[in-house]
């Protein structure tokens, strides 16, 4: 399998309150195409910031970040947004959608900055996909956790991301309620070849995928 | 479809937020309205002055002089138009006979069929026509007739004559109401002028001669053909279109100065609008973080919510546009006492499209500042809401933002004014202001959080450090109340200290009553009627009427012809309008273009033409002091010129110095003189002041009238003693400064209504700001109210936290408000009005007690559905 993502020497250090705080020191590994990864590690450990900077949120302070072939290091912000917008997808633990939008709106955002003009059918394909056909015009506050979630994950996959970044994606749903998700989105992706690389606390999830990543004192273990 | 999807994705993003977007756009506009009124007004007033200006003139052209003309002036003015009408105008007593009433009105003596245009609106109608058939009638002011309760068919007394009123004049040409009652008009015909004994040597008559020329004449071709002619023999002119010119270039003037009030409400809005898309942006930071994530780039997340920022502020100039254009009709109506003609009032669109531009820019310009926040919002932002963004370097493009900030308030105010220095002050002037209060609310924050005490009340100790809460507003609030407090103070301060110095003019010690135009002849007799009367004579002053027949040995031909006399200092003022000059300089004030300064040779030519009053004394009055030179109360052996004494100003303006010589011509006498010494005069002060003061032993024996100053104790004794005086001495004048000042106080509570109609936008806009804050801060408040509840405080406590953090804000806003007015006021005072600063503390406490409690009660009513709901339905709805 080819390599979508490469980390090398990577490394991550942060000023706080006067103080150098380093994250992230000497990271080093690579992801396969179309595999399932999960990131654990304790709490502060660095491994919501080693996401970050996979994903192209953040920037590493040493090493380089390879995504699809390209150096992200040196892209200017608006060259990582097209990069997110043409390869990325996110699932965040607290959902994250756009509060002024609908359901409907928030999964067409992705496809309306591509310029899809089939934007709103394929959101609307989706979201039927989700099971939420009858939410398309509800708007955030008006769904449940669980509801909001699956809406983020029709986002998530409404551009075809090569990758997908999920944040604690059932951190703040129930049980039954995240088994629903898990099985989304571990089904979308075997459908449509999605690289997928999870953060999170749950052991149980993380052993479903292919490969664990352990991450603690901001190192591989 | 870039561009479209911009505009799309603001729509959706406001959808949610209407509410909220409509405060932004509520603090925007009461600023437009108020200056889509004022340009609305503004351009009625220019159209009314075009189409109506010829009524204000009442001819073709008017010509006046000071003195009666020669058989060769009078030659040349009969040679000219084609129908004239001739006029003498001057103050003088009447006397209503059968309520014996008296009063100083304003004689018009007219033949003629003046005026051309327009007319004498008469009640009756006809009372007009009657006057003109000839006869012995008069046409009385109608302020004069309710006053007196006269009615036609009654008498009125003008000097030796009297005359049967014909009718109440309604209007006349070029009549305001404020110039109706500080002098009211009486026509008489002036055929009866030589019989009523009022023209007198010395009486300060105004010639006037009107004229029709025939239709289709261009008058200003033809006046420009006898300018010179005019301008040799020193008479005044004016035609139709100097009157537009005149006019409206005062009324330019007013409202540019309202729109300059205006703008203040307008400003007070954009510091709201600017807080407020501040607080939008923040509470929008996690979902424009998201868009990064999705891949919005930083420049289109900016324009998203720029395309946002410019719709709210288009809306609200529509509105504030379309109430403009409604308040606009109430302008006319709060001003009709300061028009000399009715307006026609008219949708500009031309106003409109000006408050649209306006509110398009500033919304853009005040939006800008928070916005440019908007491209350093990390995508980060949307993993880690705790993110602590690492320190940025300052954003250069800030400073670009400040820069055309300064540019819109300084590039405004100079469309309004026309002039760079006054710009430049009241720009720096504005943005000192906003300083200043944005400095002492800080100051008095950081006093707030020094005083706090742990022993305090925790209800107290929480109310107040709300008010230095994280994303708290309230330096923005204390300066928008604040300066709606300070505006409003400053007026009711003002007008304080201007109706004391009125009543300390009017306090017993001081004169209430002015005589002149006393005849030596009557001197003694009236003073022997004053202290009959019972009533004290304060001073008595004799006043003789010269003129300069040369200055260094110069005549008026020869000053004119010198082109080498040096140039007057620069902003060398007439001197103010003083008991000696005649009338006219006033008048020739207003034919000179605006801002022009006169030059010594013109000045000097004036100075030759102009009919002056003067006096002698040995001693300076306690309203002079001796500035340059040395006072010599009493002359010389005759031959030596005799020392006077000018006023300061007076010199400066007909460029004389100490030791420079003057020829003065004393009703046909020469006297050489030079000049002694200047004085410095304080023309504010209730007694005679004279710009040239002539020792004692030089004009005793020149013809002359005198002026007596009097007390009179109460109304009765005032209206007792004009009947006595202007039953024996019809030509003596009298003005009852009771009178004058119950004038001023109306016309000053007249100007006050205008200042205050338009601070009120400034005010209105003020707690606009303070509602819209209120609600962008009500989440925080609901979060934090939920947190107390949660915790076990009761409605009571929660309730009483937000009164006290209200209050505080109320109390502190009020305080720097008032401290601001306080200082604006001091300086009024002392350098524009030079007058004793004083302080009506009963207004100001009462001012800092409706701004207090107010902005309680305007807190509180948005909290109110904070605390009567369950906590979790709160949650629910608000989160």
């Amino acid at each position: 399998m080819s390599t979508i993502l490469e980390l090398r020497n990577l490394g991550k250090t942060y000023q706080s309150a006067g103080k150098t705080l380093s994250v992230l020191q000497g990271i080093n590994f690579s992801i396969s195409a179309g595999s399932t990864n999960a990131i654990v590690g304790p709490s502060g450990s660095g491994k919501t910031t080693l996401l970050g900077i996979c994903a192209g949120l953040d920037r590493p302070t040493t090493g380089e970040v390879i995504l699809k072939d390209r150096s992200l290091n040196h892209l200017s912000e608006d060259q990582l947004a097209q990069v997110r917008n043409q390869y990325v997808g996110f699932v965040f633990q607290n959902f994250q959608l756009m509060a002024s939008l609908t359901a409907l709106e928030n999964v067409m955002v992705p496809l309306e900055l591509r310029g899809d003009r089939s934007a709103k059918t394929r959101s609307m394909e989706l979201l039927d996909r989700v099971g939420l056909r009858d939410r398309y015009h509800h708007y955030p506050v008006q769904l449940s956790g669980g509801e909001q979630q699956r809406v983020a994950m029709a986002r998530a996959f409404s551009n075809q991301p090569s990758i997908l970044f999920a944040d604690e994606p059932t951190g703040n749903l129930d049980a039954e309620t995240s088994d629903w998700i898990v099985q989304l989105l571990f089904g979308l992706n075997r459908e449509l070849g999605t690289t997928l690389i999870l953060v999170t606390h749950n052991l149980e999830l993380a052993a479903q995928t292919q490969r664990i990543i352990k991450v603690k004192g901001g190192v591989i273990i | 479809m870039k561009g479209r999807w911009l505009f799309l994705m603001a729509w959706r993003d406001s959808r949610r937020n209407r509410s909220r977007l409509f405060l932004f756009m509520a603090s925007i506009v009461c600023g437009i309205a108020a200056l889509v009124a004022i340009y609305s007004f503004g351009y009625d007033l220019k159209r009314s002055v075009d189409e109506q200006a010829a009524t204000l003139v009442g001819a073709d052209l008017s010509v006046n002089s000071g003195r009666p003309v020669n058989k060769t002036e009078r030659a040349f003015l009969d040679s000219l138009g084609m129908d004239r009408s001739r006029e003498e105008r001057f103050g003088s007593m009447v006397l209503f006979p059968r309520t014996g009433g008296t009063r100083l009105v304003q004689i018009r003596a007219l033949s003629g069929a003046f005026p051309y245009y327009g007319r004498l609106e008469t009640t009756p109608a006809s009372a007009d026509q009657s006057f003109r058939k000839g006869g012995r009638t008069a046409l009385v002011d109608n302020a004069l007739m309710l006053q007196f309760n006269a009615r036609p068919g009654d008498s009125i007394k003008v000097g030796e004559v009297t005359f049967l009123i014909a009718g109440a004049l309604n209007q006349a040409p070029g009549q305001t109401g404020i110039s109706s009652s500080v002098a009211p008009i009486v026509y008489i015909p002036l055929s009866y002028m030589a019989e009523t004994g009022l023209s007198q040597k010395g009486s300060r008559i105004e010639y006037a001669y009107y004229y029709k020329f025939p239709a289709g004449t261009d008058v200003e071709k033809q006046v420009k053909g006898i300018e010179p002619r005019l301008e040799k023999d020193d008479l005044r002119y004016e035609t139709v279109e100097m009157r537009k010119e005149n006019t409206g270039r005062f009324f330019g003037d007013l409202t540019n100065f309202l729109s300059l009030v205006g703008f203040i409400a307008l400003l007070l809005g954009c510091i709201g609008v600017a807080s407020a898309i501040h607080i939008y942006i923040k509470e929008k930071t996690a979902t424009i973080a998201i868009m990064r994530c999705l891949g919005v780039t930083a420049r289109k997340a900016f324009m998203i919510y720029l395309i946002e920022v410019v719709a709210i502020g288009l809306v609200g100039a529509i509105i504030g546009s379309a109430l403009g254009s409604g308040v606009q009709v109430l302008l006319p109506m709060v001003l009709k006492d300061f028009l000399p003609f009715a307006i026609s009032t008219r949708i500009s669109g031309r106003a409109v499209a000006q408050g649209l531009c306006l509110g398009g820019v500033i919304s853009v310009v005040f939006g800008l500042l928070p916005l440019l926040s908007i491209r350093k919002i990390p995508p980060l932002f949307a993993l880690r809401s705790s993110y602590e963004q690492q320190a940025r370097t300052g954003d250069p493009l800030k400073w670009l933002v400040y820069a055309l900030m300064l540019l819109f308030i300084g590039g405004f105010a100079y469309l309004q004014l026309g002039r760079w220095m006054p710009t430049i002050f009241f720009t720096l002037g504005v943005i000192g202001a906003f300083l200043i209060l944005a400095g002492v609310a800080r100051g008095l924050m950081a006093f707030v959080r020094i005083i706090i005490r742990p022993s305090w009340s925790y209800l107290l100790r929480q109310g107040f450090t709300n008010l230095y809460r994280p994303n708290n507003q309230t330096v923005i609030l204390m300066v928008a109340i604040g300066l709606s407090t300070a505006l409003i103070s400053i007026l009711f301060f003002t007008q304080g200290i201007l109706v004391k110095q009125l009543g300390l003019a009017g306090s017993n010690n001081q004169a209430n009553m002015i005589l002149f135009d006393i005849q030596s002849s009557q001197e003694k007799s009236v003073d022997s009627l004053t202290l009959k009367e019972g009533l004290p004579i304060l001073e008595r002053v004799p006043v003789i009427t010269v003129r300069i027949n040369s200055i260094n040995g110069k005549t008026a031909e020869e000053a004119e012809q010198d082109t080498i006399a040096p140039r007057a200092t620069a902003g060398a003022e007439a001197p103010p309008h003083s008991a000696d000059a005649s009338p006219r300089s006033a008048d020739a004030q207003s034919r000179r273009p605006a801002g022009a300064d006169m030059t010594p040779p013109r000045a000097q030519r004036r100075a030759f033409n102009e009919e002056l009053r003067v006096t002698y004394r040995s001693v300076l009055s306690t309203s002079e002091k001796i500035t340059a030179g040395k006072w010599t109360g009493q002359a010389g052996s005759a031959g030596e010129p005799v020392p006077v004494s000018l006023e300061d100003g007076y010199a400066r303006h007909i460029g004389v110095h100490v030791g420079d010589r003057i020829s003065f011509n004393v009703q046909g006498t020469d006297i050489p003189a030079v000049v002694g010494s200047l004085r410095k005069v304080e023309w504010g002060r209730m007694q005679t002041n004279f710009r040239i003061l002539f020792p004692a032993g030089v004009l005793e024996d020149a013809p002359q009238f005198h002026v007596l100053l009097t007390h009179t104790p109460n109304t009765e004794a005032a209206v007792r003693y004009q009947q006595a005086v202007v039953r024996r001495f019809p030509n003596v004048s009298i003005i009852d400064l009771g009178l004058i000042l119950a004038i001023l106080d109306q016309l000053l509570e007249k100007i006050n209504e205008v200042i205050h109609f338009m601070a009120a936008f400034s005010v209105v806009t003020g707690f606009i700001v303070l509602i819209a804050s209120v609600r962008n801060s009500k989440y925080q408040r609901i979060q934090e109210s939920v947190l107390l509840r949660t915790l076990g405080a009761v409605r009571r406590q929660v309730f009483a936290i937000s009164a006290l953090e209200y209050l505080f804000l109320g109390v502190l806003a009020a305080l720097t408000g008032l401290l601001l007015a306080l200082a604006g006021s001091w300086l009024l005072a002392r350098y524009l009005f030079k007058l004793p600063f004083t302080v009506d503390w009963v207004s100001a406490t009462g001012l800092f007690l409706v701004v207090s409690l107010l902005t309680m009660l305007i807190g509180l009513l948005n909290s109110r559905g904070i605390l009567n709901k369950p906590t979790l339905e709160i949650l629910r709805t608000e989160v």
